[in-house]
């Protein structure tokens, strides 16, 4: 078990940059999630820690050794691949011992690693198995097998479950997370779904335009969001055009769509701001409060969501499926929660 | 109209491709209208027969190995390393795919042939006046197949590298693999079928191979040149014998090749063509890079000799170590004399006719057998692609044997001595040339398109024109192309079919160097590279572009 730390990391391709001095501090048996919208540097970040990119500027270093310049053969990451990138012409067993070749184990040895590799992720008795036969499930859980059987210092996982069913996708993710905390081995995995995140991670990296945004418990991200982007990201939120009213301590008191609340954020008395509102930041009432009509409505089971037009804009809240119909005259009153305010980014 | 058309082109099919061949057959068993083993027995017992055919194995072997050393070594190295000037590199070394066979060998010759341009060098230096070597025999034509047929693996391997699926290699690495267990576990298994392919042509072609050994074999003989020498002597039925043994060496080849590389495994990732590596530290790169373009530049010094003498004037290169006068008249000899033209026209109109021909008989035997599944799809296939199998020496001879006596009932014709055997037989070699890339461009089009066109109303015929037809313009043109190419540069169909009417450029250029005109045989050798690379550049973006 390892530590993963990243010190002011830099990448260009040509002339993108595509990570910016990204620092990453990673505990032992931690599971870190590397977040963010497609081009947000993620997945090189992910490769620069594998050694499969040469990072232009920074450190990298597992165990506090410096590995920057080791090839990636040295480094003793476990990859999966998004494609899991198995050895079409090996059976599953064969995969598996690829990379116990080093250790020099005599050939019961080997056998026995191969076994309890393939038993940890459910696949006994597969060692003969064509690869090419297996169900994408089984071949993901090929590939988890062998990058964990030649016990690695860390676990790297490429976007793991981006190539499975949705149906199957939340049950792997399940065991993907047991297995993970079992072993109790540093992971850093990279994806574009928050809810995989907030479901397996300890931690959550924001990655931006190939910035670190936040990094912080799930609770964190979304309660206290660092920045615009952060907020905007994580969970559902509407966003308004508002104007700072006063101050209530370390809150702002916000004037948006013609009423004024409370709002987390800093920014100058009268001065401009967006505002964003979460789902549950704003409920139906009877009179008073922020005036729309419902424009939209869509069923979610247990509760739905309606998407409210307003003087400037539109608000999307939560409620009980009943609370409203469509083109109903709706009067909408703050919950005390779940409102953001930054000023304006820079145009 | 359907129902008709499909048993017709196989009829013809097996009137021009097959029948040819069972007459072959029957003439090496028959003699004067009865049944004899006298040829075949005469086959056997002559060590010398045999001694042709062993070569012929030997040679093949060699050319595989060597060539397929090279090819794919080549191929690894431009794909997966990283140098300046690696796409130049990786294109020209394309380039010998393309020469007509015996453009490369008269290449050869003046380079490092007995009055080539090594050989004066060395001789002008030591100041001796006899070559310092001879440069034929077997070693001879190896060295010529290895440096030519390298092109075929070369050219499948990078082409199964370009989708090659760079995270396996990842993988791989990061479960601590080095460079060379890479190469060896990952890599190298995965390229099996490319190899395979590319052994299987390079096979093909040399046991098919007759212009190397016929100018440099000397009493290194093999199978085609040993037809031809026997049927000039007189023994045409010896001459069937040894052709069914040289239809009988490619078959076994086809079937052997099948045998290793039937199992085609592919990456299972999507396919990205993996990035050269920028890994190397720059003085690495820069010995890859000397390497790389090192070798190419040795590939390519027979084009470059042929392009220096072709500019030489006749006699200003006798003894000296340069040549002592330039000129660009070698080339204007070719239009401006009418007896240097002439062939040269016969080979445009004949390749031209031929190609075109045989375009529209492969197209409508491609669209009869859209169908992969109908028995009869496959037999037009096969009788598309057979010409491809069979070495050309074995056409021309089946051709001859075929069109010398009228029998109509048969689809028997005399047609040797006249004009028209030889685009005849060009023909039948386009066959395979267009027949199979477009067979395999109308069953990847989206039968859905056909069908959309149909719902609006269109008939067969303009579905053809408008859809299918545009959509496969780029691949068939392609293919014409290069049977265009083919027909123009043919010489082991010609020399055994052609007429006073019919004299080729390859026999001109080989009458040019026999009359001492060195420099208008290289003028007619660089303007069939030319007009040969054009061919191929056209055919490359009609694959890239379908």
């Amino acid at each position: 078990m390892s530590t993963v730390r990243l010190e002011r990391i830099a990448k260009r391709f040509g002339t993108t940059t595509v990570v910016s001095d990204v620092s990453l501090d990673i505990a032992e048996g931690e599971l870190v999630a590397l977040l963010g919208p497609s081009g947000s540097g993620k997945t090189t970040l992910l490769r620069l820690i594998a050694g499969f990119e040469a990072a232009d500027r920074g450190r990298i270093l597992l165990d506090g050794g410096d590995v920057t310049s080791r090839p990636a053969l040295d480094r003793r990451c476990g990859m999966v691949f998004q494609h899991y990138a198995l050895f079409p012409h090996m059976a599953v067993g064969e995969n598996v011992a690829y990379g116990l070749a080093h250790e020099r184990l005599g050939r019961a040895d080997r056998d026995a690693r191969v076994t309890a590799a393939l038993a940890m992720v459910d696949l006994a008795g597969f060692e003969t198995r064509a690869v090419t036969a297996l169900s994408g499930g089984q071949q993901q859980r090929v590939a988890l097998a062998r990058a964990l059987a030649p016990r690695p210092r860390v676990l790297l996982l490429d976007e793991p479950l981006s190539n499975l069913d949705p149906s199957l996708r939340e049950r792997t993710r399940r065991e993907l997370r047991d297995l993970v905390r079992r072993i109790g081995i540093t992971t850093v995995l990279v994806t574009h779904e928050q809810e995989e995140a907030f479901d397996l991670a300890d931690r959550i990296a924001l990655l931006h335009l190939g910035r670190l945004e936040q990094i912080g418990a799930p609770e964190t991200l979304y309660n206290e969001p660092a920045t615009d982007f952060v907020a905007g990201f994580v969970g559902r939120s509407s966003r308004l055009n508002g104007t700072v009213a006063g101050r209530d301590g370390d809150a702002l008191r916000v004037r948006v769509a013609g009423v004024e609340i409370g709002a987390r954020g800093a920014a100058d008395l009268n001065s401009d701001v967006v505002v964003l509102l979460r789902p549950d930041a704003l409920r139906f009432a009877g009179a008073g409060g922020i005036t729309g009509t419902v424009t939209h409505r869509r069923f979610a089971g247990a509760n739905a969501f309606f998407l409210v037009a307003v003087e400037d804009g539109e608000i999307e809240i939560a409620g009980a499926p009943d609370a409203a119909r469509l083109g109903d005259v709706v009067h909408l009153q703050p919950t005390g929660a779940g409102v953001y305010a930054w000023p304006p980014p820079p145009s | 109209m359907r129902r008709i058309a499909a048993p017709l082109l196989l009829l013809i099919l097996v009137w021009l491709v097959a029948e040819p061949m069972v007459l072959v057959g029957l003439d090496a068993v028959r003699s004067g209208g009865t049944w004899t083993l006298h040829a075949v027995r005469a086959f056997v017992v002559e060590p010398n027969e045999w001694r042709a055919a062993l070569n012929s194995v030997a040679l093949a072997i060699a050319s595989v190995v060597l060539g397929g050393v090279f090819g794919v070594s080549l191929a690894l190295l431009t794909r997966l390393a990283e140098f300046p000037g690696r796409r130049i590199v990786s294109a020209l070394l394309a380039l010998p795919a393309v020469l007509p066979p015996l453009v490369g060998v008269v290449a050869f010759l003046f380079l490092y042939g007995e009055s080539g341009v090594i050989a004066r060098m060395v001789m002008a230096v030591t100041g001796a006046d006899v070559a310092p070597w001879r440069f034929d025999g077997a070693g001879a034509v190896v060295l010529i197949h290895a440096t030519t047929m390298y092109v075929y693996s070369y050219l499948l391997v990078r082409g199964a590298l370009a989708t090659f699926d760079p995270s396996l290699i990842e993988a791989a690495t990061a479960l601590g693999a080095g460079r060379w267990r890479v190469l060896r576990t990952i890599v190298l298994p995965l390229l099996r079928p490319a190899i395979a392919n590319g052994a299987l042509l390079t096979a093909l072609s040399s046991l098919a191979s007759f212009s190397a050994p016929y100018v440099f074999g000397g009493g290194f003989r093999v199978l085609p040149t040993q037809i031809v020498s026997t049927r000039l002597n007189g023994d045409l039925s010896i001459a069937m014998v040894e052709t069914l043994a040289l239809v009988a060496l490619s078959l076994i080849t086809l079937v052997m090749a099948s045998r290793i590389g039937g199992v085609g495994t592919r990456g299972a990732g999507k396919g990205i063509a993996p990035a050269p590596r920028r890994r190397g530290s720059r003085q690495s790169r820069l010995v890859i890079g000397a390497a790389a373009w090192a070798i190419t530049g040795w590939l390519l010094l027979p084009h470059i000799a042929l392009l220096v003498v072709s500019v030489v004037r006749k006699g200003a290169w006798n003894t000296t170590a340069l040549p002592t006068a330039w000129t660009i008249g070698n080339y204007l000899t070719l239009i401006t004399d009418p007896v240097r033209w002439r062939p040269f026209a016969t080979s445009l109109w004949m390749a031209g006719l031929s190609a075109g021909v045989a375009a529209i008989l492969a197209v409508a035997v491609a669209v009869a057998a859209r169908d992969p599944r109908r028995a009869l799809s496959r037999w037009l296939e096969g009788g598309l692609a057979l010409p491809w199998a069979v070495p050309g020496t074995v056409y021309a001879i089946a051709l001859a044997t075929m069109f010398s006596v009228t029998q109509p009932g048969a689809g028997r014709f005399v047609l040797i001595g006249t004009l028209w055997l030889l685009p005849l037989a060009y023909l039948i070699r386009s066959l395979p040339v267009i027949g199979r890339p477009v067979v395999a461009a109308i069953r990847g089009l989206d039968a859905a398109l056909d069908e959309a066109a149909a719902s609006l109303g269109a008939g067969r015929w303009r579905v053809f024109a408008t859809v299918t037809l545009p959509l496969l313009g780029p691949v068939l043109a392609g293919a014409i192309a290069l049977a265009f190419v083919t027909g123009l540069g043919d010489f082991m169909t010609s020399i055994i079919l052609y007429t006073y009417d019919t004299r080729p450029v390859s026999l001109e250029i080989l009458g040019a160097i026999r009359q001492g005109d060195l420099g208008v045989a290289a003028a007619y050798g660089v303007v069939l590279t030319v007009i040969s690379s054009g061919a191929f550049l056209l055919a490359e973006r009609g694959r890239s572009g379908a």
